[in-house]
């Protein structure tokens, strides 16, 4: 049999397809990877034996029967933020430690129908909130390139799996970076699709006018295939919007999108000025693009210093009304100890919620109290609207920016947690993509002190087909995107 | 900044803190407040908010009855159930 460690997606979809491999073989292949080294990364909360196994072997049945797609067979991890029927559904909070979702997310009802087999539910920050995987009520994640380091967060379960193949490839979700960050943080792709491309449906709300469901991955080619069949329209999400695009409907039989005849490449100025090693890398990046045809031009984003801001106030407000939910009577943790209704809303919600919650809590409720209203949740609403004007006046002359996704490479886990403030402006480089809706790429771009580097490509709205097509090629050229962490 | 009140907002949120954690509790959202201040030095004059990236109006969908919500599973999430009704501490004294 063919070594199958490392391979990507597609490459395990050709094996598949050829009948050298069932899926039940791959599916046993990865969980045996999964119980030897996920003790060192706790990357999983769940590892679903049984239900991958069933998954594998109805699987093979399908492809016998000739009813295989592309991704028929093809095992994946899904960050524990998408409701599942069946295997538990955390969040990453101790409040769902014992949840077992009624019904199934639409991502992840898609992929089934798809044929994928779900390994099981990956660690994240808590209710996705955090920039390190260090919130979660299971445990921090260890980076598999320096298990002393953070894989970034909140989708570093995801991230860390697919970076040590314990998983070709993931689901994470983004809401101000939570995938870009991730996998830069682990060297490898992610993909923030536009706001509305991916339904929410079963995607346990943070801030729901900015979270995003999207792949991740070790190749562009894999995150175009798993888009293709994760994305589109959904009656059951009103924020979903129906744009089925002929190149996005070519996703799911393998077709990568075109590159625009003369692609350009605006580099925005403000991205720039405070970056430190990190440039360097980005600048070889700019030249590697041009070696292929790129023209390349600077753009300025002017508002990008309040975007963390009004980030952190939009989405705090709306984690607030979100969360307000969890009152310990129709799901999640309950109370033992309360002997009023009122009691019982109290202690199970803050048994339930762990340190970072209660703080994004808190800070929402005070952008939304009376008489800090305009001061703070609609000035934010304003700022949030010259940000993407910035971008969208940037894009009339450019197809695309080129930015870094984070400040540097993985910091080491205990650095921030004691300083909220700085662990929030690591975010500085991809919040502003997510208060414009609009979708970005993260691949690897280099190393710093031996460990990954990713950079963003971003695009205008429902344009991810120039990322797909941009990223495809620069890693066509280029082999970061198949450096891998040692010891696994 | 005006100075936090950290109970009204507890009070507003349900959620309380234990002792030893309010200090720092108070510490921390105090810094957050002062970082998220540093909007109020952009000229927002004339903007018109934005609560959807896609200035996208809610969709809505036919006003017809949906059979597809199980009673029965909906409150398997929770033991606190009986007869289809959700059990909460006595509210009337």
């Amino acid at each position: 049999m063919t070594d199958l460690n490392f391979l990507s997606a597609t490459e395990l979809g050709r094996e598949l397809a050829a009948g050298n491999l069932s899926s039940v073989e791959l599916t046993q292949h990865y969980l045996q990877r999964i119980k030897a080294h996920n003790p060192r990364l706790n990357a999983f909360i769940t590892v679903a034996t049984d239900h991958a196994m069933r998954a594998a072997h109805a699987a093979d049945a399908s492809r016998k029967r000739g009813e295989a797609s592309l991704l028929t067979g093809l095992p994946y991890a899904c960050k524990d933020i998408f409701c599942t029927q069946g295997i538990l559904t955390t969040c990453g909070s101790r409040m769902l430690a014992n949840f077992i979702a009624p019904y199934e997310s639409t991502v992840t009802t898609r992929l089934a129908n798809a044929g994928a087999v779900i390994l099981g539910k990956t660690n994240m920050d808590e209710f996705a909130m955090g920039s390190s995987n260090e919130s979660s009520s299971f445990g921090a994640v260890c980076n598999p390139w320096d298990t002393e380091r953070v894989p970034g967060g909140s989708s570093g379960g995801s991230a860390a799996a697919v970076a040590a193949d314990l998983s070709p490839w993931a689901l994470g979700t983004d809401t101000g970076g939570s995938i870009r960050q991730p996998a830069s943080f682990c060297g490898i792709a992610g993909l923030k699709p536009t706001y509305g491309r991916v339904s929410r449906y079963g995607m346990i709300a943070f801030a729901s006018s900015l979270d995003q469901g999207g792949p991740m991955a070790r190749s562009v080619e894999d995150l175009a295939l798993l888009l293709g069949f994760m994305g589109g329209f959904d009656p059951a999400d009103s924020t979903s919007i129906d744009n089925n695009e002929p190149w996005f409907a070519a996703l799911k039989q393998g077709v990568l999108p075109q590159l625009p005849k003369t692609p350009t490449i605006g580099l925005p100025r403000e991205y720039f000025q405070h970056l430190g090693e990190g440039a360097v890398l980005l600048d070889a990046a700019r030249v590697e693009f041009e070696r292929l045809g790129f023209r390349v031009r600077e753009v300025s984003l002017p508002h990008t210093d309040a975007a963390v801001a009004a980030y952190y106030v939009l989405s705090g407000a709306e984690a607030s009304a979100n969360l307000s939910r969890f009152d310990g009577l129709r799901f999640g943790h309950r109370s033992e100890s309360a002997t009023s209704l009122r009691e019982l809303y109290v202690k199970s919600r803050s048994e339930g919620f762990g340190a970072e919650v209660k703080r994004r809590i808190l800070t929402g409720t005070y952008a939304l109290s009376v008489g800090y209203f305009e001061a703070y949740y609609q000035k934010a609403q304003k700022i949030r609207r010259l940000i993407q004007q910035d971008f969208l006046a940037a894009f009339n002359d450019v197809d695309m920016l080129l930015a870094p996704t984070t400040p540097g490479p993985a910091f080491k886990r205990n650095e921030l947690t004691q300083d909220p403030v700085t662990m929030y402006q690591q975010d500085i480089y991809t919040v502003p993509i997510s208060l414009a809706g609009l979708p970005a790429l993260t691949i690897p771009c280099g190393e710093i002190a031996h460990l990954p580097f990713g950079m963003q490509l971003i695009a205008p709205h429902f344009r991810e087909d120039v990322l797909l097509a941009a990223g495809a090629a620069y890693q066509l050229a280029t082999d970061w995107h198949r450096r891998r962490p040692e010891g696994f | 900044m005006a100075g936090i009140d950290l109970d009204h907002l507890l009070f507003l949120a349900a959620l309380e803190l234990p002792e030893a954690e309010r200090t720092l509790a108070a510490r921390d959202l105090e810094g957050i407040i002062r970082m998220i201040d540093q909007m109020q030095a952009v000229d927002t004059e004339g903007v018109q908010p934005m609560a959807n990236p896609l200035d996208a109006r809610q969709r809505l969908r036919e006003d017809s009855a949906d059979p597809n919500i199980d009673r029965d599973l909906m409150q398997s999430t929770t033991s606190s159930v009986k007869d289809g009704y959700y059990i909460v501490p006595r509210v009337i004294e």
